[in-house]
């Protein structure tokens, strides 16, 4: 484990980097999509409330309703097609294979434990623990899901089976707006342990 | 009715009254059209412009998945809203009255038999009727029967071009839309008479409703007194404010 780093510092060109250029910028695309769908969502979830809250306008996008939704359908064109990108490159290389599995419920559960005592091992970069593994398949997960939802609000009469699997345009509402509160709540925990760990942002902004 | 349907039906005059409000004092200001007002980042003609061009290209998107073949799903009258929310970018007061005896459709544009209609004689064309759920921009949707004529059979029997790219509504309101020539011809597009088997009440769009269950509540335009088939892109009353040209669903 200690000679690691400093193989790194002497060759590192020789040494590929902890995440690839692909995926650093598929993850800050993904980041500003996410940043820019969910903004403007909230701000056209106000027009008409699920539930009895609004969003403060101050943290929305667009200004009124149709300029959410002039944001909210140019942003995800970028969400989708650089989701697509993420996917079939993680998948082409054998990445996803390698990086997310195998994936046990007791691994995930000793891990779990050891997060909560500060004892979760960072030392190395290039393999996630069970608990990232189940955190980003998750969110994979969770922005397909928002993805397929979202096509039934926008085209409910052009995508029949979808909208019955969502279980018509109402529910799919509920779907599109807890996918959404669960990627918000990805992002919170994400965005609070990359700074925990802030040698980990660095590998995703320098790739070492 | 359930609270949520109740607040929209007395609140909702408009989506986001307050904020086209703000939108309508900006565009006085600047004398342009600042769609995004409220957000310093949007409020870059170059990005407004972008995103404009992007709903361009949403449209044509729209068009290509547009199955001219697919239904919109129908439902049994039980599941009818009751009462059906009142929507328009005015309040209830404000809706147009129209005298039906001295109501006349006029049809102009790319149409051979310009002769306007009465009510009487549309009411002798081949009716029917359909339970369709009206989508809101907003998100909110009511499910409701419309009947009336066919609008295709409409558009054949006054000799439109059917090969024309748009057909545009001029309404008793103020109100102005238009359509793709694709969704004129749905066979669910009715050019409706009644709501809920009743004579169509004025605040649902007396004396004529373009229904279409597969576009938007806002391109479903109320009280219409006037149509026309023409190849010269018409826009539309919220159309022209930012809202998506296409609408579809």
């Amino acid at each position: 484990m200690n000679a690691q780093p400093v193989m790194a510092n002497k060759a590192a060109g020789d040494v590929p980097p902890v995440h690839p250029l692909w995926l650093r910028l598929t993850h800050w695309l993904n980041a500003l999509a996410v940043v820019l769908m969910v903004m403007s969502g909230w701000r056209i979830y106000n027009a008409s409330p699920l539930f009895d809250f609004r969003f403060p306008d101050e943290i929305t996008l667009g200004g009124w309703l149709a300029g959410a939704i002039l944001w909210h359908f140019a942003a995800m064109w970028l969400l989708v097609v650089n989701g697509l990108l993420y996917l079939s490159i993680n998948t082409a290389t054998g990445r996803l294979g390698r990086r997310f599995f195998p994936l046990s419920p007791r691994g995930f559960a000793a891990d779990l434990k050891a997060a909560f005592h500060g004892r979760l091992s960072h030392a190395d970069p290039r393999r996630y623990n069970t608990v990232q593994r189940a955190a980003y398949l998750f969110v994979i997960l969770d922005l397909v899901l928002l993805v397929l939802s979202g096509l039934v609000l926008w085209k409910s009469v052009q995508f029949p089976l979808l909208r019955e699997l969502m279980g018509g345009y109402e529910t799919a509402r509920y779907v599109h707006f807890f996918t959404m509160a669960a990627l918000v709540g990805f992002v919170v925990i994400h965005v609070a342990m990359a700074l925990l760990v802030p040698r980990s942002l660095l590998h995703m902004i320098r790739g070492r | 009715m359930n609270d949520r349907h109740k607040r929209m039906w007395q609140m909702d005059i408009g989506p986001e009254q307050p904020d086209r409000r703000r939108f309508l004092r900006g565009s006085l200001a600047l004398g342009a059209l600042p769609l995004l007002g409220g957000c310093s980042i949007s409020d870059e003609p170059i990005v407004e412009k972008a995103l404009l061009q992007v709903s361009r290209f949403n449209d044509r998107v729209q068009a290509w998945l547009f199955d001219p073949e697919q239904l919109a799903p129908t439902y049994p009258e039980s599941m009818i809203t009751r009462p059906f929310p009142f929507n328009a970018y005015y309040s209830l007061d404000k809706v147009p009255q129209v005298d039906g005896e001295r109501f006349r459709l006029q049809v102009g544009g790319r149409v051979a038999d310009q002769r306007p209609w009465s009510l009487a004689e549309l009411r002798t064309l081949p009716q029917t009727d359909q339970v369709t759920r009206l989508i809101c921009v907003e998100g909110w949707s009511a499910i409701g029967k419309w009947g009336g004529v066919r609008f295709s059979d409409f558009l054949e029997r006054i000799g439109a071009d059917l090969e024309a790219q748009y057909v545009g509504f001029r309404c008793a309101d103020g109100y102005y839309t238009s359509i793709d020539m694709p969704t004129a011809l749905h066979p669910q597009t009715l050019l409706t008479l009644t709501f809920d088997g009743q004579v169509l009440p004025a605040r649902y769009g007396f004396p004529l409703k373009l229904r279409m269950p597969t576009k938007l509540g806002y391109k479903n335009p109320k009280h219409v007194e006037a149509l026309f088939v023409t190849n010269t892109y018409p826009g539309g009353y919220w159309e022209d404010r930012g809202y998506n040209w296409f609408g579809g669903s």
